[in-house]
């Protein structure tokens, strides 16, 4: 992977290659530079309005920093921001291996059931007051939908370690269980105190309002632990693209790759849901946008879908309080609202089938 | 000198058996063909030789191993979003080592895209290709990291007459040159004549007849193994020719 000086004596298509490399770690290196860039603005940004010199000055130098600002970058901002460049890149990491273990473009957190799983959980918290796990009432509610959100995902797994299930079943399967998890939801809903029903409502449409440091770091170690994982299987996932058939010729042992990603990707998913609520659109998108720009070979695709996740969810967590002054709306309305034209126009301009 | 031995070798599906007795041995350096009928257990063969189907007998290989053995499945679409030569890379790569990529891997890229003639298609993607060219990107991916048995299933069913004889030719010398072995299923009995030194016959799960692809290839067997009447001429260069006359009578198979 050396982007190293044109060898002469290289033919013309290893120089081309190498050429094609060069692109990709550019476009990286150009997300990670927007990521950096739209983390500052979103801390720079909320309802107390400080000069954009005030907060470089607070991050840079907290200890000189008066003590109100201090609070608000520290505590409030930074921890939301962050928030939103974790949950981004491990959904959109989600989606990118769900998309390529399953051959199915549509496949990621959300369509398989495990955000709807999520959010029948957050419910049974919020309007039943049941606890699937006892312990700690404060956190009553992102346990039950990381437990729920995993036994979903369990489902689908046992399901696809049976003889003779396709990924069409695993993919049809979850589905299946969308539509089954948003009934037992709007069950609950019916039944709920109109207290309880606004704190569902709300819960569903996503939120980084309730980031907290610990937050950032649990979401932080799950991708620390799933990305290595990945990256060591990084040219067998690659190859499941080309074909279940064609991969195992080549050797790749298919089904057990298969279900250890189904176990990372479960992980990946589950935390951030159970955090921040239902940010659909990431999933789906943070991985095409990765493969439109950088193809599908795992050395790009899979940081370059983490990165473009990461972009989208930060940039959008910035129009989330550009949008209303003095206001900060739920996260998940404004995902699909700004990422459906941009993805869109990704896809009409790219012209080219990117599956 | 690589030899594949077949010993009685058996394969099922689930409760299905589909393969019941093949037998053949096979010699390294020339091309082998596997012809038979549509379901004859071609690609069952190929699997159970490959080691992803389980059954009875032994599959005995001497002078490689089994990570030397690769086996192209028929044509499928590829719709992965990479190029044609990340593709062959890719395929290099599934041996082991990490993300980098040595000098001396990229040369065997280069090395097999000359070699199969599509140095012009490196910077393709895959889903632009014709059925033509996925072939032979397909033979390439295949043969990238000198595997020492090969399988084929139909590698020349998508080709034009030039690409077919392009390809064959390749392979041809790709075989003397490894020493490798190289089982082509292919159904066009001219070009097995004309390329291929020894020939599997295989009917309903079994093997039929084995040996130099002349003594195979027998009229009587042809009428066993597609219903057909045909004759084995010589043509005015005295190379034998198939020449199909109809099908034959159902008293007759």
């Amino acid at each position: 992977m050396t982007t190293a000086e044109l060898d002469p004596s290289e033919s013309a298509s290893v120089q081309s290659y190498r050429g094609l490399v060069a692109r990709r770690i550019a476009i990286l290196v150009g997300l990670t530079v927007a990521l950096v860039l739209s983390v500052a603005v979103d801390v720079s940004l909320g309802p107390a309005r400080y000069a954009v010199w005030d907060v470089l000055k607070t991050l840079f130098a907290p200890g000189a920093a008066d003590l109100q600002i201090r609070v608000v970058v520290w505590d409030i901002r930074m921890p939301m921001a962050l928030l939103a460049v974790t949950v981004g890149a491990s959904l959109s990491l989600a989606g990118a291996q769900m998309q390529t273990i399953l051959a199915n473009p549509l496949a990621s957190p959300f369509t398989l059931g495990l955000s709807a799983a999520a959010s029948f959980g957050a419910a049974l918290a919020m309007v039943l007051g049941v606890a699937l796990f006892p312990g700690a009432i404060s956190l009553m509610v992102p346990i039950n939908a990381f437990a729920m959100a995993m036994a979903a995902s369990l489902l689908i797994f046992g399901l696809s370690t049976l003889r003779g299930v396709t990924v069409e079943t695993i993919v049809l399967l979850g589905i299946a269980l969308v539509f089954s998890f948003n009934a037992a939801l709007a069950l609950l809903q019916y039944f709920a105190s109109e207290q309880a029903l606004s704190a569902v409502v709300f819960w569903t449409m996503g939120s980084l309002s309730k980031a907290t440091w610990g937050k950032v770091a649990v979401t932080a170690i799950v991708l620390a632990i799933c990305t290595p994982l990945f990256a060591r299987r990084a040219w067998a996932l690659t190859a499941i693209r080309l074909g279940e058939v064609r991969a195992s010729a080549m050797g790749v042992p298919v089904k057990r790759l298969r279900l250890e990603a189904l176990v990372l990707v479960s992980l990946l998913a589950a935390v951030p849901i159970s955090f921040v609520g239902t940010i659909g659109f990431i999933g789906i998108v943070g991985p095409h946008v990765a493969r439109l720009l950088l193809g599908e070979d795992q050395r790009f695709f899979l940081p370059g879908s983490m990165l473009s996740g990461a972009v989208i969810l930060s940039a959008t967590s910035v129009l989330s309080k550009a949008i209303l002054p003095g206001a900060v709306l739920p996260i998940g309305i404004i995902t699909a609202l700004v990422g459906v034209p941009f993805f869109a126009a990704l896809i009409l301009t790219k012209g080219r089938k990117s599956w | 000198m690589v030899s594949l031995t077949l010993d009685k070798v058996g394969a099922r599906y689930g409760r299905r058996q589909i393969l019941f007795e093949a037998s053949a041995h096979l010699q390294g350096g020339m091309l082998t063909a596997l012809v038979g009928a549509n379901a004859a257990g071609k690609s069952t063969l190929f699997r159970r030789i490959a080691g992803h189907l389980r059954g009875a007998g032994a599959v005995r290989l001497e002078g490689a191993h089994t990570h030397d053995l690769r086996y192209m499945p028929q044509d499928t679409g590829m719709t992965a979003a990479l190029t044609v030569y990340e593709s062959i890379i890719l395929s290099l790569k599934q041996g082991g080592g990490g993300w980098r990529l040595s000098t001396q891997e990229l040369r065997a890229v280069d090395e097999t895209v000359h070699r199969f003639n599509i140095t012009h298609l490196v910077d393709q993607q895959l889903s632009e290709l014709s059925g033509g060219q996925r072939q032979v990107v397909s033979i390439a991916q295949t043969l990238v990291s000198r595997p020492k048995v090969v399988l084929m299933d139909e590698p020349t069913s998508a080709l034009d007459l030039n690409r077919q004889y392009e390809v064959l030719e390749s392979l041809r010398a790709y075989a003397e040159e490894t020493q490798a072995v190289l089982i082509l299923a292919m159904h066009d009995l001219n070009q097995v004549m004309r390329c291929c030194s020894a020939t599997i016959a295989l009917a309903e799960g079994r093997t039929l007849a084995f040996g130099p692809t002349l003594d195979v290839l027998t009229p009587s067997l042809i009428r066993r193994l597609y219903g057909i009447e045909s004759r084995v001429e010589r043509c005015s260069r005295g190379n034998p020719i198939m020449i199909v006359d109809g099908p034959a009578a159902q008293e007759a198979i």
